[in-house]
């Protein structure tokens, strides 16, 4: 008995938890996609680096906020500094669709001609980044930072295997909570939100039902900044903020949002949790757990790990190209053309 | 090409050149070697987009396997590697590839559908263990010996130049792999489905030690060109040099240089005579037709995806040998300095900047572009250094203001690239 709750111990210490904030983390950068691919129609190469913007304009705030002595107790400073953080990721979104994505709107060009638009918007923010806050890790989690330690657990049930919840985990779940019921009240009970689905679903008829499309974008953008920067600042609290590593999620987040049916939120949610948990499983090494679960003798004598961690983007692209081949809307019904 | 086109390319050449007055001759050499390799990848990428509007972002992918093929095909074999497990390493790979051939055929029998998923996927489960039980003790016994040397299996020891066709044929198996699975299905698809492939590529070459030394890198490779070294020691060549009035190492590294070029001119002007003897063929009038209106052709009787795969891997192959001929100029191969910013996007400014469609164009755009590359460094330290200059030497702003005039690259790519689709999106030299 001890063995089974050992084994369910370690397997919620080193996967379900991490793949559950990985997976939110995810899931948010999805919905900003999918909500750019519903609404713009484009799938927006730029939006790893918009994560990235987001999360280093919130760092400086950060940095600003503890220098004059603010800080937020037990929770890091970077919670006051998001929604400071969003506000400015959304003037530069605003202001990136005025100066550039809004020309080409107006001369409904091509999507496959956005989405090098956005590469160009991509090199320029993340230059931007690279300049302003340069090439290093940085390291901006305060406050507490377990909420559960692995030795007082231990001490605590009297197991061998610890549990520790960090308290950025637990943030980045509560806080993607938050995000994404903020989102689809919005979008179902608003009167801009129901406009920005009619938007989304048939552009011609919302049109002639007197929806300002201008207006449709402008919102679109500022919620996209809201979720892109959040989904960054919580990938940053829970590893660290490094310019390249939000690029290389473009990925993830790209699959999670196409395994779950581009345009569709709910598909994107779905896709982040699948694309995480996904590569969680094959790369851990479960040694851990099946020691507790085998027979003595039988027990493994390797790691038990399906594919080195450096793979991780492999699990994401191998499962992508399932759902490529055999369901290409996606698990909800996404928009294909 | 137009005199437009002349008056473009007599520009740069003389960007070159006056590269060469101002900053010394080797920078110059340095400059145009590269600038040869980025234009052949940026005619692989014209070949897709400009001819066919393939969205491709996997082209570090591409590059990286004909690196990875510049290792096979030139590196001495390790012979004690292949004695240790080069045997059952080949068998193991074998039986992966024969687990997967037999998961595509259980899928392609007619049988009803939930058996067929879990023979299919009974297959796959059972055979990647099976795998990993041959394949590890293999790899685990390959690596073991001599480690911080070699560790890894060697190549076959051919002349390097043999690599290049080689790294071609790599790409071209990938993107036959990925075209499969990807076209037919939405631009954007391609789009991401290449961006994977290509980090996937990196992650094999960076984990796969037995293959390509991973981290550790491949130095050293053989060269087709002489040594300096051996240059220097060669009376005829310092004869010679001082003839010109040139010391012997600074002759040599020249000479070394420019045979380098020519070597990599005569690849080049092969690839775009081809280029453009099917860019004016009835199969790149097919191409082009596809391209402007898919509906239209395969209303015609073309058949689409077969030509989007033909032209993607025709492509790929092109950015494979440029990514071969790019390895052999460096002498080795290091698989962590692969960016996808860098090999990827970079020459998707090249294509578009040059002008997608037209082979003259992308040539142009790949030497504008890398030189430009090269230069926006010193010009934006000294860009920094003029904004400062007014400040004090030791105020905070004007250290982060020069530490960070490297990162200017970036930007003013995407400045240019956004400047370019906007202002003049059929770029420098357009199609028609």
């Amino acid at each position: 008995m001890t063995d089974f709750l050992n084994a369910i111990v370690a397997l919620s210490n080193f996967v379900l938890i991490p793949g559950a904030a990985y997976g939110a983390q995810l899931a948010l950068g999805a919905l900003g996609v999918t909500l750019i691919y519903g609404i713009l129609r484009f799938s927006n190469f730029a939006h790893g680096d918009t994560m990235a913007f987001g999360t280093m304009a919130t760092i400086l705030v950060t940095w600003g906020l503890q220098s004059i002595g603010i800080s937020f107790g037990f929770l890091p400073t970077a919670l006051i500094a998001l929604p400071i953080g969003i506000a400015i990721t959304g003037l530069l979104l605003l202001g990136t669709d005025r100066a550039i994505y809004r020309f080409y709107r107006k001369q409904k060009a091509a999507p496959v001609v956005l989405v090098i638009v956005s590469i160009g918007v991509m090199f320029v923010m993340n230059g931007l980044v690279r300049f302003i806050i340069g090439v290093g890790d940085v390291n901006f989690a305060d406050g507490a930072r377990f909420v559960i330690n692995a030795r007082e657990f231990k001490e605590m049930t009297g197991l061998d295997e610890g549990l520790a919840l960090r308290s950025t985990t637990l943030i980045t779940l509560v806080t993607a909570a938050i995000a994404v019921a903020l989102l689809f009240w919005f979008l179902n009970k608003t009167r801009t939100g129901k406009s920005m689905r009619a938007f989304s679903d048939n552009e011609d008829l919302a049109l002639l039902s007197g929806i300002n499309p201008e207006r449709v974008v402008a919102v679109t953008w500022l919620i996209v900044a809201a979720l892109a920067t959040t989904a960054g600042v919580l990938y940053g609290l829970d590893k660290s903020f490094k310019a390249f590593t939000y690029f290389q999620l473009l990925l993830p987040i790209f699959a999670a949002a196409i395994v779950g049916g581009l345009g569709n939120p709910l598909g994107a949610i779905a896709g982040g949790f699948v694309i995480a948990f996904s590569e969680v499983l094959i790369t851990y090494a479960w040694k851990k757990v099946l020691v507790y679960l085998m027979p003595e003798n039988l027990e493994p004598s390797g790691l038990v790990q399906l594919l080195s961690t450096d793979y991780k983007f492999a699990v994401s692209f191998a499962i992508l190209i399932i759902v490529l081949l055999f369901k290409p809307t996606g698990l909800f019904k996404g928009q294909s053309v | 090409m137009t005199a437009r086109g002349f008056l473009l390319y007599a520009g740069m050449a003389l960007l070159i050149v006056l590269t060469g007055v101002f900053q010394g001759w080797n920078l110059a050499l340095t400059i145009l070697n590269m600038g040869l390799i980025s234009a052949i990848m940026s005619l692989g990428v014209n070949l897709q987009w400009g001819f066919a509007g393939l969205f491709n972002v996997g082209v570090m992918g591409f590059v990286a396997l004909g690196g990875l093929a510049a290792v096979l095909v030139a590196q001495p074999p390790v012979v004690e590697g292949w004695n240790a497990g080069g045997l059952r390493l080949l068998g193991a790979l074998a039986l992966g590839a024969a687990v997967l051939i037999a998961a595509v055929q259980v899928w392609k029998r007619k049988i009803g559908g939930q058996m067929r998923a879990m023979v299919m996927l009974a297959l796959l489960i059972g055979g990647f263990f099976l795998f990993r039980a041959a394949l590890d003790p293999a790899v685990n016994a390959i690596e073991a010996i001599n480690p911080s040397l070699s560790g890894y299996l060697g190549g076959l020891g051919l002349p390097v130049i043999v690599a290049w066709p080689v790294g071609g044929l790599l790409a071209a198996g990938a993107a036959w792999i990925i075209g499969k699975a990807a076209l037919g299905l939405r631009s954007d698809y391609l789009a991401i489905a290449t961006l994977g492939i290509a980090e996937i590529v990196i992650a094999v070459l960076k984990n796969e030690d037995w293959l390509s030394r991973g981290v550790k890198n491949v130095v050293g490779l053989p060269r087709p060109v002489p040594y300096e070294v051996d240059l220097q020691r060669d009376a005829g060549f310092v004869e010679a040099a001082a003839g010109y009035g040139l010391d012997p190492v600074t002759a040599s590294t020249l000479w070394v240089k420019i045979l380098y070029s020519g070597l990599f001119a005569v690849v080049l002007i092969a690839i775009l005579f081809l280029a453009q003897r099917a860019l004016a063929s009835p199969w790149g009038r097919m191409m082009r037709a596809i391209r402007d209106n898919e509906i239209a052709a395969s209303a015609m009787g073309k058949n689409v995806t077969a030509r989007h795969l033909q032209v993607f891997i025709l492509g790929s192959a092109v950015c494979g040998i440029a990514g071969a001929m790019m390895t052999t100029l460096d002498g080795q191969l290091t698989p962590g300095s692969y960016q996808p910013l860098r090999f990827t996007f970079l020459v998707w400014v090249m294509v578009i900047v040059g002008g997608s469609g037209n082979n003259y164009g992308a040539v142009l755009g790949g030497f504008l572009i890398w030189w430009l590359w090269v230069m926006v460094e010193p010009l934006g330290l000294w860009a920094m250094e003029l904004i400062t200059s007014g400040m004090a030497a030791d105020s905070w702003l004007r250290g982060h203001l020069t530490d960070s005039a490297a990162q200017m690259r970036l930007m003013t790519m995407g400045i240019i690239l956004l400047a370019v689709l906007r202002f003049s999106p059929k770029g420098l030299m357009p199609e028609r």
